[in-house]
């Protein structure tokens, strides 16, 4: 405040008084909070802006792209369909929820309902830590040991399990929260009842939490169709539908042709990563409104 | 008891994840880390050496001749980008922030942070696009060349524009990338702070924005610090849209906030395929350096970050809760 009270004997109701002209009189201070008031509300109109601007950039052009074409033929040189790189978005997705959602339910079933153990302070507290590694560090990893080391080359089971690894702390920290929000009656009904660890787990307490745990699995999802660096150094990238070989065949996926495509100076392969990028958008965009409003609204 | 067992084996997984990372990466670069030594975090040049030559050896390794990899350059632009992603994202986040959890209540309140989370959601190499395709003509045709001119005082914004590839192009998308994690960590920190310190302050005589200002914001202090922290993180690794974005320098500082800069994680994905042509496999385990390098950074930004959250959540603030 700039004006400093006078500190001589001034009686409550006086000081009271005082107080009240300050607030009415003292510009400066209602300066002050105008400008703190409008900066707040500027700053998120400023992220509205962009928002709505990166939205319509993407879906208009995209959306200017879409001809049915595009879902029934590969990718051609500069033109060409999106069949290939739907396929592989798809394939790469579910291979790597396969991998990820048993290890990182198991991981965030162990940190929830043990979670006074050392083990479970260590799988949360590195589940943070892997959550925060760059993607391509761990791309790089998966070029490291499977692409060269075992030998797999550009494929699909190098590119599932390095985005699996990217999936894993998402899946752990969604069904370690969801499992939180299970009350501790249920779980002590349950073995008032009779009931083994395994089955209070697994009948009990996980489908009470399953909402939950489907919602950070939808999220998981989003995020590994999303990716793009960790993939151009395992899945590579493949022109042609998957031949269904684990190993030693590249693969094709979405975000690929859009850092490809929009790169070359040519109008049709323009085009094609607008496509690619309308389709990226709108699985993301769907899985996350879907998870916030349907599977679990907030109170 | 063997249920048990079945479990903590499976969710080790997660964390064996982690270490198999950092001990794959730390094998496979250790024959580039003996040859690159010190040398690798101070030099400015990253040569892969005469490819054509037989290679020669050196300590008992074989390099090709010429061959020299520092990655000074990268580091610089990898601190510049963070730097200015940050310097950009933190008013902006508590700006929003501060309206998100004082301005609104309710519905409105869940919509508008959707909105903003919206944003968190976007893949990143969208975020490239956008930026390739709307910012850079934008900036680099009309904004840059009139930002060299009104601020050619200040020294590292004068100078050449540029083309709009560059630091502060890189540095803006990061901030915006970086911004929704800032604004709801602090949002969802001023929303649980007791609202008796808001109704002392006010009847004190504060005003409204006064009161969150002086007293309820400085009581956040500590999650904004965590975030700050897990917001660094995420851009210091950032790398599709610094890639699409920043011009991709090689061996050459930033001499203004226009120049074309490149960072450790945008490197490696931009460097593989040149990498691959040396025949020794030096250049593939260089780069397999600078990944690691980026991992026990990443590794000890969350960290200390989770540390820090986790024991201010045992221990009472000072001045609030």
């Amino acid at each position: 405040m700039s004006s400093t009270m006078p500190q001589s004997s001034l009686s409550a109701p006086a000081a009271a008084r005082w107080l009240r002209r300050q607030r009415h009189l003292n510009f400066g201070r209602r300066l002050f909070s105008i400008a703190g008031w409008s900066m707040s509300a500027l700053t998120l109109l400023l992220l509205a802006i962009v928002i709505v601007w990166i939205l319509t950039i993407v879906l208009m052009r995209g959306w200017a792209a879409m001809h049915p074409s595009l879902f029934t033929t590969i990718t051609q040189g500069n033109g060409g369909g999106l069949l290939n790189a739907i396929e592989g978005t798809f394939v790469l997705g579910i291979g790597s929820l396969a991998l990820a959602v048993p290890l990182g339910v198991a991981a965030g079933v162990y940190a929830s309902e043990y979670r006074f153990t050392r083990w479970s302070s260590a799988i949360r507290f590195l589940s943070e830590v892997l959550v925060g590694v760059p993607s391509i560090v761990l791309g790089y990893f998966g070029y490291v040991t499977m692409v060269e080391g075992l030998g797999w080359e550009f494929s699909v089971a190098a590119g599932s399990i390095v985005l699996g690894i990217i999936c894993l702390p998402y899946i752990c920290r969604t069904t370690e929260l969801a499992l939180r929000q299970v009350s501790d009656e249920l779980r002590e009904a349950a073995y008032a009842l009779g009931a083994s660890e395994r089955h209070a787990i697994l009948h009990v307490c996980l489908p009470a939490a399953l909402p939950g745990i489907l919602t950070g699995v939808m999220l998981a999802l989003a995020i590994s169709v999303g990716e793009t660096a960790p993939l151009l150094y395992t899945a590579g990238w493949s022109n042609y539908l998957w031949d269904g070989r684990l190993t030693h065949s590249p693969i094709g996926y979405l975000t690929y042709a859009i850092w490809t495509f929009i790169n070359e100076p040519f109008a049709a392969a323009n085009a094609l990563a607008y496509a690619a990028a309308f389709l990226l958008l709108l699985v993301v965009l769907g899985i996350n409104i879907l998870s916030r409003f349907v599977l679990s609204p907030r109170p | 008891m063997k249920f048990r067992a079945w479990l903590a084996i499976l969710a080790g997984f997660l964390p064996a994840s982690l270490v198999a990372v950092v001990a794959f990466l730390t094998a496979y670069s250790w024959p580039a880390i003996r040859f690159n030594g010190v040398n690798f975090i101070w030099h400015d040049v990253w040569n892969l050496g005469n490819l054509y030559a037989d290679p020669v050896h050196v300590g008992g390794m074989p390099i090709q001749p010429g061959a020299h990899y520092g990655i000074l350059f990268l580091i610089v632009g990898t601190l510049l980008t963070t730097a200015i992603a940050l310097v950009l994202a933190l008013p902006v986040g508590v700006g929003a922030a501060i309206f998100l959890a004082e301005a609104t209540s309710g519905k409105l309140r869940i919509w508008l942070s959707s909105f903003v989370e919206l944003l968190a959601a976007i893949p990143s190499v969208v975020f490239g696009l956008w930026g390739y395709v709307v910012l850079i003509p934008l900036l680099g045709r009309h904004v840059y060349p009139a930002m060299a001119k009104v601020l050619a005082v200040i020294p590292f914004f004068s100078g050449p524009p540029g083309s709009g590839y560059g630091l502060l192009t890189a540095g803006i998308v990061l901030s915006i990338m970086i911004v929704p994690l800032i604004a709801a960590t602090l949002r969802d920190a001023l929303v649980a702070q007791p609202k008796s310190l808001r109704e002392a302050a006010m009847g004190m005589g504060a005003t409204r924005f006064e009161a969150i200002w002086n007293v309820v914001l400085p009581g956040t202090y500590r999650v904004l610090i965590g975030a700050t922290f897990l917001a660094l993180g995420r851009a210091l690794g950032e790398t599709m849209a610094v890639l699409m974005v920043s011009g991709n320098a090689l061996n050459y500082l930033p001499h203004n906030i226009y120049t074309p800069v490149s960072t450790m994680a945008a490197f490696v994905v931009s460097q593989l395929d040149s990498a691959l042509q040396d025949p020794t496999g030096m250049a593939v385990r260089s780069l397999a350096e600078i990944a690691l390098i980026l991992c026990i950074i990443s590794v000890i930004i969350n960290g200390t970050a989770r540390a820090m959250l986790w024991f201010w959540a045992r221990s009472p603030q000072p001045g609030g809760a």
